[in-house]
């Protein structure tokens, strides 16, 4: 009898600790329904003072005057012409040092550069924009002659910066997954290793190098200090690759700290929140969707 | 037969090339810093708090108050993310539950530094009103390193072998004790590199505790945990971007993000160097 409800305490013990963890298991989805909810509980008040059509496409953002105009259309245009611009860079230098790292480099050289990379992504955002403010913006705006050197060009090459460590490293994990027997075998067949990267090893880790890139450029877009110090912070449509812009994450940085509690300026800053961190989400959700396929394909079935 | 050795030349030539100018960008990043910033950091800059309206003297409350945020941060997440991990491996089975703890995860690390941010100001600071202070702070930076967490602790779990779970449960230990006294131990030192990493990502960030936790100057050091707080990424982008004596105060700008980058990459490298160690001292 005794022996019984030992057993039975023990079993309702081990019960409630699965329980527990479970609990904690679930934390993250709980802290990301809260992040939603409070974006929407500080965001969606402006829009009972202005149309959601007139937000998003309205190209005025003049948030101080009177009356003010909340149209974020040139904030969402700054962050994508600087998210593009970052990641024609940052793609080909991720995706090369990727090959290089895991098909080509010796042994210890792989441990550096990994340890590079790893280091590079480490690098704290402020400092890189500190970087694009006290160097190249000098240079830019003396070798272009230019009326600025904060510009998307100099945001693009510091948000690069950024961006290649995700994509280097994501990438290199999907071509490391590649089996060895695919590789064997186009060797057997007299490929070069050069036509064996490219035409199998490449192809075959094809999902898990787009999910790298997605993930690249959803970490470009959200960056928030490099845009806020190098991207010039002119909230207008950019005529040139040398104009000043003023991305989602740059406003928000910027002006948060200025905008009356609970007025519109702060309302609408926290519906740039709310735009930002839907598209993130979006990239974040295709990417999961890519690599869940990356790794039905990863267990070699041909 | 010449052109296709040629081609492959060509491409390797790249590819190196490549990875070459990412260690150089690196390199010549950390040296710039060092050459513009090591004459600023003296014993005097590490230990006094800034004076003339920050145009002179150190940056002792920033240091200060980078200290108090991440380990505020890592004292909350660890926990978390730890028990989070062993949720993950050691008692989830495959099936829609475990899909969607998981897209919630990935989903959560994607989240923009920024919005954390904003949801650190709508959630501790106002709805909580804890104000903009150290709690807030740290808080908003342990949400913010919880996925990291995770995915260390996750990795290091997975990495103990099988047999151990099996031996001790084929003993007749509970599931629990196998957990804390056979796989949490074995995992330690996996879990603890990537604590250390999380700790070098909350020391770096600025936009989070911009609305949350960080003061442009507090002549004082914090008394509680409602205190605002001074901070090396957001001292370092006051003095470069507001006020008027940004081109008096370069050295200053320079010696500040040398200490930071110190901080931040020497811990960095430290949590690398320890997890290889631990890699190749693994003979299970």
């Amino acid at each position: 009898m005794n022996n019984l409800k030992q057993t039975l305490t023990r079993h309702l013990r081990e019960i409630m600790i699965r329980k527990l963890f479970a609990f904690f298991a679930v934390l993250s989805v709980l802290l990301l329904g809260l992040i939603v909810l409070f974006l929407f509980r500080e965001g969606l008040p402006l829009f009972k003072e202005i149309p959601v059509s007139r937000f998003l496409l309205g190209s005025a953002w003049y948030p101080t005057y009177d009356p003010p105009e909340y149209g974020i259309w040139p904030l969402i245009v700054g962050s994508l012409i600087v998210t593009m611009f970052s990641c024609l860079i940052a793609v080909p230098f991720g995706i090369l040092s990727a090959i290089y790292i895991s098909e080509i480099a010796p042994a210890r050289i792989r441990e550096i550069l990994k340890s590079v990379i790893e280091l590079l992504a480490g690098l704290p955002s402020v400092v890189l924009g500190f970087f694009g403010m006290v160097v190249l913006a000098p240079w830019l705006q003396e070798t272009f002659d230019l009326p600025t050197g904060l510009n998307i060009v100099n945001a693009s090459l510091m948000l690069a910066v950024m961006a290649i460590p995700t994509i280097s490293s994501i990438s290199e994990d999907a071509l490391y997954a590649v089996p060895r027997e695919f590789k064997e075998a186009s060797y057997a067949l007299g490929a070069t290793k050069y036509e064996t990267i490219i035409k199998v090893a490449v192809p075959a880790a094809f999902s898990g190098i787009s999910t790298a890139v997605i993930l690249g450029m959803a970490r470009a877009i959200g960056e928030t200090m490099v845009v806020l110090m190098v991207a010039g912070g002119a909230a207008a449509i950019p005529r040139g690759i040398f104009d000043s812009v003023r991305p989602m994450t740059a406003s928000i940085a910027a002006e948060m700290g200025e905008a009356p509690f609970r007025s519109g300026h702060y309302h609408a800053l926290f519906a740039t929140g709310i735009v930002l961190f839907l598209i993130t989400l979006a990239f974040n959700l295709i990417a999961d969707q890519l690599s869940a396929k990356f790794k039905k394909e990863g267990c070699g079935t041909l | 037969m010449k052109w296709r050795y040629f081609r492959q030349g060509l491409f390797f030539g790249m590819v190196r090339l490549s990875a070459l100018m990412i260690t150089l960008a690196l390199l010549g990043m950390i040296a710039f810093l060092f050459y513009n910033g090591i004459r600023a950091v003296t014993w005097g800059f590490l230990t006094l708090p800034p004076t003339d309206s920050m145009t002179k003297g150190g940056i002792m409350p920033a240091i200060v108050g980078t200290l108090y945020l991440t380990v505020g941060a890592i004292a909350v997440a660890l926990p978390l993310g730890v028990a989070s991990a062993v949720y993950l491996t050691e008692y989830a089975r495959q099936g829609i539950f475990i899909r969607i703890v998981r897209i919630g995860v990935n989903c959560l690390a994607g989240v923009p530094s920024v919005v954390f941010g904003l949801f650190g100001l709508g959630f501790f600071v106002v709805f909580l009103k804890f104000g903009s202070s150290i709690l807030s702070g740290a808080l908003t930076l342990a949400i913010l390193i919880l996925p990291t967490i995770i995915g260390a602790a996750e990795e290091a779990l997975k990495a103990v072998p099988q047999t151990f779970r099996e031996a001790s449960l084929a003993l007749g230990v509970s599931k629990w004790r196998t957990i804390s006294r056979i796989v949490l131990p074995s995992a330690l030192p996996g879990i603890l590199t990537g604590a250390i990493l999380g700790v070098g990502r909350a020391a770096g960030e600025t936009a989070p505790i911009m609305f949350t936790a960080a003061a442009f100057f507090t002549a004082a050091l914090p008394k509680s945990i409602f205190d605002e707080v001074m901070a090396l990424p957001y001292h370092i982008y006051v003095l470069a971007t507001a006020g008027t004596h940004i081109e008096q105060t370069r050295p200053l700008q320079y010696g500040t993000a040398l200490v930071l980058i110190g901080l931040v990459l020497g811990i960095d490298l430290f949590a690398i160097i320890l997890r290889s160690r631990v890699r190749r001292k693994k003979r299970w």
